[in-house]
């Protein structure tokens, strides 16, 4: 009797390959499209749980980076298998001015298709991808579950995207 | 990249000579309870290391989280206008419970900041400052607060005074 082969990891999309579109719901009575967001570079920041202390930290990190992402032109999604209840109540209690997309039904469908979903948690990796305004994947980064990777690797990436950002910035 | 950027320099608020062989710089933010937390270690670490290290603080205030962290910030760049940033610092971490308007003005009061110029900083005055350190600590791999770097490496290590101390002393070698 011959041990099936062990399931390869999941390899995160990679840089120059097409973003998969998808629609999620982003509140109880809202569905966001990357499609939506062509015409500008994309943040598709995947997590695996709200309320984790490190999640947690990592979206409210990406909350007071706003105004920088803004003078790129780049809008920041979030993205786990937590239900829009789930999130709302985040979002709420973190004050996060981002959308948080539910990623639940089928669930992980999404982080599958990205490259960054984790089976046996069921939760995604805690994955990054910067996407260009014609939609093909420019950056991806896939962090140690448990380690916030901070925003210096996007900024790179978006630096790297956008010629010369607007001079607006962080406003603490 | 976990490099600061950029490096310390004459503009940056410091402790102890400019020449010490080890520097500690410390993101922080007046609000957070883990910088609350780290505050009375770096002070025994700076005891502990007395000349030998030259200590900076910048800031990196988390205001959506921490509501008083944005004007507690400015009111210490504010005192720092007059020369005392340090007694303005100390004063925000050793009353963290009450970080409010009223109470920064009249902390104000015992350093010798008038009103008036509380009032103009959180009127905005200082904010270029405070959004070059929260910029440079993005760029630097600042990933929460406090985060602390020994001679510009990012310090990853547990922050107990001898983990510091130790940290601190392999690096002054």
């Amino acid at each position: 009797m011959s041990a099936e082969p062990a399931a390869a990891p999941p390899s995160a999309l990679q840089p120059g390959q097409p973003a998969p579109d998808f629609t999620l719901p982003s509140t109880p009575d809202q569905q966001l499209s990357l499609s939506d967001l062509k015409g500008h570079p994309v943040i598709l920041a995947f997590f695996p749980a709200d309320w984790s202390p490190v999640c947690g930290d990592q979206m409210s990190l990406y909350n007071e980076v706003l105004p920088e992402f803004r003078r790129y032109g780049a809008q920041l999604v979030g993205i786990s298998t937590d239900g829009v209840w789930c999130h709302a109540a985040f979002a709420e209690q973190r004050h996060l001015h981002f959308p948080l997309l539910a990623d639940f039904e089928p669930k992980g469908e999404v982080a599958r298709r990205y490259g960054v979903y984790r089976v046996h948690e069921g939760t995604s990796e805690r994955a990054l991808f910067v996407i260009d305004a014609s939609g093909l994947i420019h950056w991806s980064f896939v962090s140690p579950v448990g380690l916030n990777p901070g925003a210096d690797g996007i900024l790179n990436a978006l630096d790297t995207l956008v010629e010369a950002p607007q001079e607006t910035g962080v406003h603490p | 990249m976990t490099t600061l950027t950029p490096a310390v320099s004459a503009d940056d608020h410091a402790e102890g000579p400019a020449d010490a062989p080890v520097t500690l710089v410390e993101y922080g933010d007046y609000e957070c309870p883990y910088c609350g937390a780290a505050y009375p270690v770096v002070k025994a670490v700076q005891r502990a290391m007395g000349d030998r290290l030259r200590f900076v603080f910048r800031n990196f205030p988390i205001t959506e989280s921490h509501p008083h962290a944005g004007h507690a910030a400015e009111f210490a760049e504010a005192a720092a206008r007059i020369g005392r940033f340090w007694e303005a610092h100390d004063l925000l971490y050793q009353h963290q419970d009450a970080l409010d308007d009223a109470s920064l003005i009249s902390y104000g009061a015992k350093i010798g900041l008038d009103r008036s110029a509380v009032v103009a900083a959180f009127g905005g005055e200082q904010d270029d400052r405070i959004r070059r350190d929260f910029r440079g600590g993005l760029r630097s791999g600042v990933n929460g607060t406090p985060t602390f770097f020994i001679n510009g490496r990012r310090y990853d290590g547990e922050r107990d005074v001898q983990s510091m101390v130790d940290a601190l002393n392999d690096a002054a070698r």
